[in-house]
């Protein structure tokens, strides 16, 4: 009976260095590190020093105007202190609701886009050309930044609202597409290979296996994609894609930091409320 | 009856897992596949319903060659093969009543499984599986929240949900408790008599296996060493199976689980919880 076991023992014994045996033996034992070669590891750290000081030599800040704009900044962070939500009310209400109307669309079709791509995207359950094709179409998506998507919407749709959606739209399907994609490959194989088993077909097992082990994240990502349009709607409002980004643009233009101040007072209160919501709606999903 | 004919599989590493395998199995007789891990004993299940592609030989069910079917034809063929797993393998986040529905899956049409609209017969069938196997009061508990006894019986639940022929048993008793283990194993021969129903299962444990099925496989890496009944397995012929041990030590397990065994025959299936 032992001699089965004493050999495997010995087996692995022999990948140990004897000197640490000898010294674990005495009772001292420390981890092995990270990086087996000790120049290696001594190179990589004498590497990374060497970067940090030529960084802090090469960065070239200009202290004097530094100290000139501290003077616009501090009018910037105190005029949160006096927000104007009245002057240019009617202007913040109508880029707000833009937005809003804005992110609510621009998620709903993103995300309904998201969903079979990120099925074609997850390699246990799609075929590999599919595959590869769902994941082209993802790092696509995620290549390009939102500002410079919504530059080209914005050239192709003309000034507004409908450049905004399509922007938001599009980037919502790589992020969504990916994480999806992401959480079915983590599924649990066993309830997968059980519903296949019973003959279903390829939809009664997506919508009985797969499906099941992914909403709870599935509505997770969607409010929180809800919560990153919104504040991206900021944003690409600022390239003319419409928006609370427009009026937040011109406002900042005109130094009228009261309003902009206004308006990020809102950006924030509505963020925060997305939040608690989503926390609350991933407790009632788990 | 299910029948292997030179059932032969090798992965893409190389590996052979299945040299082979020549196997009939009739209509109500329960065979228990023992053998080492590795041996294969997986693999074969896995052929028979074909979540693992076979590389050469042949499956029959009741005369059906089955071995190469694609699309509907293998829907068809693998509704008629229950399959019950080592993990329970049920979708935690399913009520008990929709995994063990899930077993008509291939009965009804996608919408209908889609709004869980299944046919009236459907659910008076699932709610009297349930009432056999103990557990028509957890109809909409989560799977999630069951122990492990309870989740092996709603998985048992599914595969007979599918009016099998064959029933494919994979390590049905690795993760429960020695009590729990022998009220799982007697369930599910006593269904299989019940029904009629031909049952291939994987097992570890030599002891268990003896004390409930008619007839044992042996398979080591890929090839059957012993079919015969479970009262033949000699310390001899276990070391032919598993390799040199000391066999005389499970011999007496055996005898000690059966004194156990039949103090809780009637108490532990239909009184409740594991």
């Amino acid at each position: 009976m032992s001699s089965s076991l004493d050999t495997s023992a010995s087996a692995s014994a022999a990948q140990l260095d004897p000197a640490r045996i000898a010294a674990a033996k005495k009772g001292s034992w420390r981890p092995l590190p990270l990086i087996s070669s000790r120049k290696l590891r001594w190179g990589l750290n004498l590497a990374a020093l060497t970067y940090i000081v030529l960084v802090y030599y090469s960065v070239d800040i200009n202290w004097a105007r530094v100290a000139q704009g501290f003077d616009r900044g501090l009018n910037f962070v105190g005029s949160f202190f006096t927000p104007d939500f009245v002057t240019r009310g009617g202007e913040i209400a109508v880029g707000l609701r833009e937005s809003l109307t804005m992110t609510f669309v621009a998620t709903v079709i993103g995300i309904a886009l998201a969903i079979p791509v990120g099925l074609g995207a997850a390699r246990n359950i799609a075929p590999r050309p599919v595959y590869f094709f769902c994941r082209t179409l993802i790092a696509l998506s995620r290549t390009f930044q939102e500002i410079i998507i919504a530059i080209l919407f914005v050239a192709m749709f003309g000034f507004g609202p409908l450049a905004g959606v399509f922007t938001l739209a599009f980037a919502t399907i790589g992020f969504m597409a990916k994480l999806l994609a992401e959480d079915i490959e983590d599924a649990q194989n066993e309830p997968m290979e059980a519903i296949r088993a019973t003959g279903a077909s390829w939809l009664q097992w997506i919508n009985y296996a797969v499906q099941p082990q992914v909403m709870p994240r599935l509505i997770g990502l969607s409010l929180y994609r809800l919560d990153i349009n919104f504040r991206e709607s900021a944003v690409i409002g600022i390239v003319g894609a419409g928006g609370i980004g427009a009026t937040l643009n011109t406002s900042i233009n005109r130094y009228d930091y009261d309003t902009s101040a206004a308006v990020l007072l809102i950006i924030i209160a509505i963020v925060l409320m997305s939040e608690y919501l989503s926390g609350y709606v991933r407790k009632w999903t788990a | 009856m299910l029948a292997l004919k030179g059932l032969t599989k090798r992965y893409a590493t190389g590996d052979l897992a299945l040299d082979s395998v020549d196997l009939v199995v009739p209509a109500g007789q329960v065979l228990a596949l023992i053998g080492p891990s590795g041996a294969g004993k997986s693999t074969l299940i896995r052929c028979v319903n074909r979540l693992v592609e076979p590389t050469s030989g042949s499956i029959h069910l009741d005369g059906e060659d089955i071995t190469r079917v694609r699309g509907n034809r293998l829907r068809h063929a693998r509704r008629q093969i229950g399959m019950i797993f080592q993990n329970y393998a049920l979708v935690e986040r399913l009520s008990v009543m929709e995994n063990v529905l899930s077993g008509r899956l291939a009965y009804v049409g996608f919408w209908r499984s889609f709004f869980r609209k299944f046919p009236q017969s459907d659910v008076q069938q699932a709610f009297k599986i349930l009432e056999r196997v103990g557990l028509e009061t957890m109809i909409d508990k989560r799977g999630d929240a069951l122990s492990g006894g309870q989740k092996q019986r709603v998985g048992i639940a599914r595969a007979l949900m599918q009016n099998p022929k064959l029933l494919l048993v994979d390590e049905p008793t690795a993760s429960l408790d020695p009590k729990t283990s022998r009220q799982i194993m007697r369930l599910i021969c006593e269904l299989c008599a019940e029904q009629n129903l031909a049952t291939v299962i994987n097992i570890h444990d030599v002891a268990l296996a003896q004390q409930f099925v008619h007839r044992v496989v042996g398979l080591r890496a890929g090839v059957v060493v012993y079919d015969g009944p479970p009262t033949g397995l000699t310390p001899e012929i276990l070391t032919t199976i598993y390799g040199e041990e000391d066999w005389t030590a499970v011999q007496k397990e055996d005898e000690h689980a059966a004194t156990d065994a039949r103090k809780d025959v009637e108490a532990a299936l239909l009184g409740g919880h594991p």
